[in-house]
């Protein structure tokens, strides 16, 4: 029996072991100059599980008395998370040894925390869902201070611990509640008492399990630390927060929702959407005034987050099939956007001042071409893949019955526009000015108009993800 | 030549690839490359769009050379063209050579802005022909991203401005008909253009928040097109985004602008909105009426005070484009033949006015009427050139504007006499604001000193505008030419709309019946 328990969760205990064993081997061995060949080894190691789980995946496994979920929906989200945190490693090499912060730890912490996001969402329990979710912030507080020498770095750690322990002190009073309530902790067990008519306990319980996880996906009105972090941190663990940790999440926040209050879900459509709308406008708007890109690219987030959460909103297998392709494409088009904020430096130092990016396209055609691709599918301008990811999600809210919700979509897309255009505007109409050094890392290049093909090629058949997409929503919702 | 369709529409956007690819450098010898590919390019798709043109056949009023393909979400990629699609794709590919041709003095990024247009032409043509719903978005709302380029890259003093008004205000319309078009999807459950002409939405009038909606959703979904549609056309009051965006844009991106992109709003409305939500266009057809009224009377006194030449003709253009809508919403045969034959002519026409005022801005560096005068003086043939499009413009009788005008004022007429008085008025505004322009930059004498040594039309230039001489004058005469081909399928929209209509009174009826009994 805890054999068959063991092979289910074989993937998650192989990253885990490799962590530990990486662990050992780099502080016996050279330490930080082992480092470059440990974020190849994980990323390679990630890319591998990725196929391993994508290909030999099959049916729905439960493991633990059902504790631990390996179905079609967490192999998606498993497959996303695993490939994101691949590409962010690859990202990261170069630019963190350009800075002389590249330390042994910082690939062992990232495999660690895709454990954690890989427990997520797998998770059957509210236990399981605790466990994955701690795992991974404690790696993500302390990515976040990985400059140890940097006030701001070290000020971004501090503050997102302390927000974070607090949304987590919610969550779990939460689940206490719903334990209250339930007289279990499993899933199975919940949505067989939150059938219909539910005790108001067990709702209040579900509100703040929400609440902790809309912390985790920066669902305004929880999203204040965001911008900070995002501007703090080190751009590569930025680009790493912005990723993998924002599946994980909204794939546990969709689990969650289906497996445990099914039942209610007229209940939580109703908190969904108001998180949903508050997360569009104030993402478009309060970007609108940033200056460092980094910040904007925060509040891009939240806005796109809104997004995610108005196809789950819709509810139904569509609409959980719509956030999932919505975070796929969201996923993709970041990664390339922060292997663009990667490449700026000037004299040697990286720069995330938009000002910096004025006429930037004269001096590096190519890239300015890339990114401004990116910016319209961010947008959500066609014919970039941007749009029908758009397009899906409004569908899924439009067939949930809240159409108004679609239209207020729409309204703060058109806002969100104008900062995305202003960097096009900058890269492309601006005067003459200091330009930004040409950039030599090919891998960087690599990702980048990779990010950008994907948005112009993916429009023909979405690289087939939409059945895919399909199957997971409908092991989740049946 | 079963996927013609397809070839016309990507051969500019291979164009565009293989200069984006194989074209290095920025010395005067790879700008005339780029310059030449893009020309034979658009030329070679103007050959391709006329064998659309031959095997053509007028009486079918249904699609023809249809091409379709399975794509993902359930949606089609599907091409087709009707009566009323034909000849747009053909006048875009007709424009198309001549902005290239008119762009010759262009030296700054020139690789890059041949290659904006030829995407451009791509997207312009994926518009006309089109019969999937979300993919003719996809190409109306990309059209943005070029142009916003060229506005932006290209333009005047004031470009940066202009490129963000343009595209906020145009994507702001067009957001709101992407949810009706998710709507249509969700209701009929295909985004098929010939289906949903069939389909019947539902016209049972009720209540949104507080507000009672006479004919229901076909309303709604009529407004959130409308939106869109209104925006792009221009009509007042939504107009303010042209005269800055023509203004700052280089000479070909206007003439673009007005002979093309402004052809989408009709082209939409005679597509989505007559014949989808006949109870919607039907129960504000009073306010689109009037609303073109006020538009041409308005914009032609605006244009009256206008001290820029390229604002005076913009401003020209939304009276015009008044016109086109009174004719589409009269919802007869002359009314729709008329808007069409208009949208057409106004093509030629204002495309040729905004090469007239490129001309002599190419030798002055100026827009401003008052830098001019005289012009007749060194500029004989130019003089001529200007004179007959003037002409065209006003709608003077023997030139194709002279037709659209005179249509629509009769379709009108048969449907609200009152609108067709009022705007019978900006006829004889247009006459004046045309005229005096004309006085003021080419009649008297020649007493400006920087104008002493203009040079006229040289070769390049007047073969731009034969062509459009040749079509303005041929339509013109003999404005069967473009009615034999758009009339079966006007005729076919008009007594669908009708009988559309007559259903939906008869449910009325009967459901009113329901409830006395």
């Amino acid at each position: 029996m805890i054999q068959l328990d063991l092979n289910i969760i074989l993937p998650e205990i192989v990253i885990a072991v490799y962590a530990m064993l990486g662990l050992l081997g780099a502080v016996y061995t050279g330490k930080d100059k082992t480092a470059g060949m440990l974020v190849w080894l994980t990323a390679a190691l990630f890319v591998a599980m990725a196929f391993w789980i994508g290909a030999t995946g099959d049916g729905t496994n439960l493991a633990f008395g059902g504790m631990f979920v390996d179905d079609d929906f967490s192999r998606f989200a498993k497959v996303m998370i695993l490939l994101a945190a691949a590409a962010i490693l690859l990202m990261s090499q170069e630019y963190m040894a350009r800075m002389g912060s590249l330390r042994f730890e910082y690939p062992i912490l990232i495999a660690l925390g895709t454990v954690g996001m890989m427990t997520m969402v797998s998770a059957g329990d509210l236990m399981t869902l605790y466990m994955g979710l701690e795992l991974q912030s404690l790696t993500l507080y302390i990515l976040a201070s990985m400059r140890r020498e940097s006030v701001k770095s070290t000020e971004a750690g501090l503050k997102y611990f302390v927000l974070g322990a607090l949304a987590s002190g919610i969550l779990l009073y939460g689940a206490s509640l719903v334990y209250g309530y339930a007289g279990t902790t499993l899933f199975s067990g919940i949505i067989a008492s939150a059938e219909g008519q539910a005790p108001i306990g067990l709702l209040l319980g579900m509100v703040l399990v929400m609440v902790g996880l809309a912390f985790k996906v920066s669902a305004v009105p929880f999203h204040m630390w965001t911008p900070d972090v995002y501007e703090g941190s080190p751009t590569p663990v930025t680009a790493y927060f912005a990723t993998a940790p924002k599946v994980a999440a909204m794939a546990l926040l969709a689990r969650t929702l289906y497996d445990a209050f099914g039942g209610v879900a007229s209940d939580w459509q109703q908190v969904l959407a108001v998180l949903s709308v508050l997360s569009m406008f104030l993402g478009s708007i309060a970007a609108i005034g940033q200056r460092d890109i980094k910040r904007m690219m925060a509040y891009s987030t939240i806005g796109h987050m809104g997004f995610a959460l108005m196809a789950l909103t819709g509810g139904g297998a569509f609409g959980v099939q719509a956030m999932l392709i919505y975070m796929a494409i969201y996923v993709a088009m970041d990664i390339g956007a922060f292997t663009f904020i990667l490449t700026m430096q000037r004299d040697g130092q990286p720069v995330t001042d938009i000002a910096s990016l004025n006429n930037y396209a004269s001096s590096h055609p190519a890239r300015a071409l890339a990114m401004l691709i990116l910016m319209f599918s961010l947008a959500g301008v066609p014919p970039f893949l941007g749009f029908f990811g758009k397009l899906y999600v409004l569908r899924a809210a439009y067939e949930g019955g809240f159409a108004w919700l679609a239209v207020a979509g729409v309204i703060a897309s058109v806002i969100g526009a104008y900062y995305y255009l202003r960097i096009v505007y900058l890269m492309y109409f601006g005067k003459e000015g200091e330009a930004l050094d040409p950039a030599r890392s090919p891998v960087l290049w690599g990702i980048l108009m990779a990010s950008a093909a994907v948005m112009v090629l993916g429009v023909i058949n979405m690289f087939g993800i939409e059945g895919l997409a399909q199957a997971a929503a409908m092991t989740l919702v049946n | 030549m079963d996927n013609v369709l397809s070839i016309t529409t990507f051969l500019p956007l291979i164009a565009a690839g293989i200069l984006a690819i194989f074209l290095r450098g920025e010395d005067e010898a790879a700008q005339r490359n780029a310059k030449w590919v893009a020309l034979i390019a658009t030329v070679v798709t103007f050959l391709v769009s006329l064998f659309i043109l031959f095997d053509f056949d007028p009486s079918n009023t249904g699609f023809q050379f249809v091409e379709e393909r399975q794509w993902l979400l359930g949606l089609k990629y599907k091409m087709g063209v009707d009566g009323i699609s034909v000849l747009f794709v053909l006048l875009t590919t007709f424009m198309m050579p001549l902005t290239i041709a008119a762009s010759w003095n262009i030296t700054t990024r020139v690789k890059e802005y041949m290659i904006a247009f030829l995407i451009l032409e791509t997207l312009m043509l994926g518009v006309f022909m089109a019969l999937d719903l979300v993919l003719f978005y996809v190409f109306f709302e990309a059209g943005l991203i070029p142009m916003f380029l060229i506005i932006g890259i290209w333009g005047g003093k004031e470009r940066i401005y202009a490129s963000f008004k343009f595209f906020l205000y145009t994507f702001l319309g067009s957001v709101l008909m992407l949810v009706a078009m998710v709507a249509m999807f969700t209701d009929a459950g295909t985004t098929d253009i010939p289906t949903l002409m069939t389909h019947e939405f539902a016209s049972d009038s009720f209540s949104v928040l507080g507000i009672y909606v006479v004919g229901g959703a076909q309303t709604l979904l009529f407004l959130a097109f409308f939106a869109s549609f209104a925006v792009k056309m221009p009509m007042w009051p939504v107009h303010t985004w042209l005269p800055d965006a023509h203004v700052q844009a280089p000479t070909a991106g206007s003439v673009v602008l007005a002979a093309i992109l402004l052809k989408m709003g009709g082209y939409g409305f005679l597509r989505f909105s007559l014949p989808m939500f006949p109870v919607g266009a039907e129960v504000l057809t009073p306010l689109v009426l009037w609303m073109s009224a006020i538009a041409i009377v308005y914009t032609s006194l605006v244009a009256l005070a206008q001290a820029d030449m390229k604002k005076l003709i913009a401003y020209s253009s939304v009276a015009h484009m008044g016109y086109v809508t009174m004719g589409i919403f009269a919802a007869n045969q002359q009314g729709i033949d008329g808007a069409i034959f208009q949208m057409i002519s106004h093509g030629f026409v204002s495309g040729a006015l905004f090469l007239i005022v490129g001309v002599i801005y190419d030798r002055m560096h100026t827009r401003e009427i008052d830098a001019y005068g005289g012009l007749v003086n060194r500029m004989p043939a130019y003089a001529l050139i200007f004179m007959f499009f003037t002409m065209a413009n006003v709608g003077l009788p023997g030139t194709s504007g002279f037709v659209g005008e005179f249509l629509t004022l009769v379709g009108v007429f048969k449907v609200n006499t009152w609108v067709a008085l009022v705007a019978t008025t900006g006829v004889i505004l247009s006459a004046a604001y045309a005229l005096w322009l004309y006085r003021r930059v080419v009649l008297g004498d020649l007493i400006k000193e920087s104008l002493r040594s203009i040079t006229d039309m040289n070769g390049r230039e007047r073969a731009i505008f034969a062509p459009l001489v040749v079509m303005t004058l041929l339509l013109g005469v003999y404005p069967s030419l473009v009615t034999d081909i758009i009339s079966p399928s006007v005729e076919a929209l008009i007594s669908n709309y009708d009988t559309a209509l007559a259903d939906a009174q008869i449910n009325a009826a009967s459901q009113t019946a329901d409830i006395s009994h």
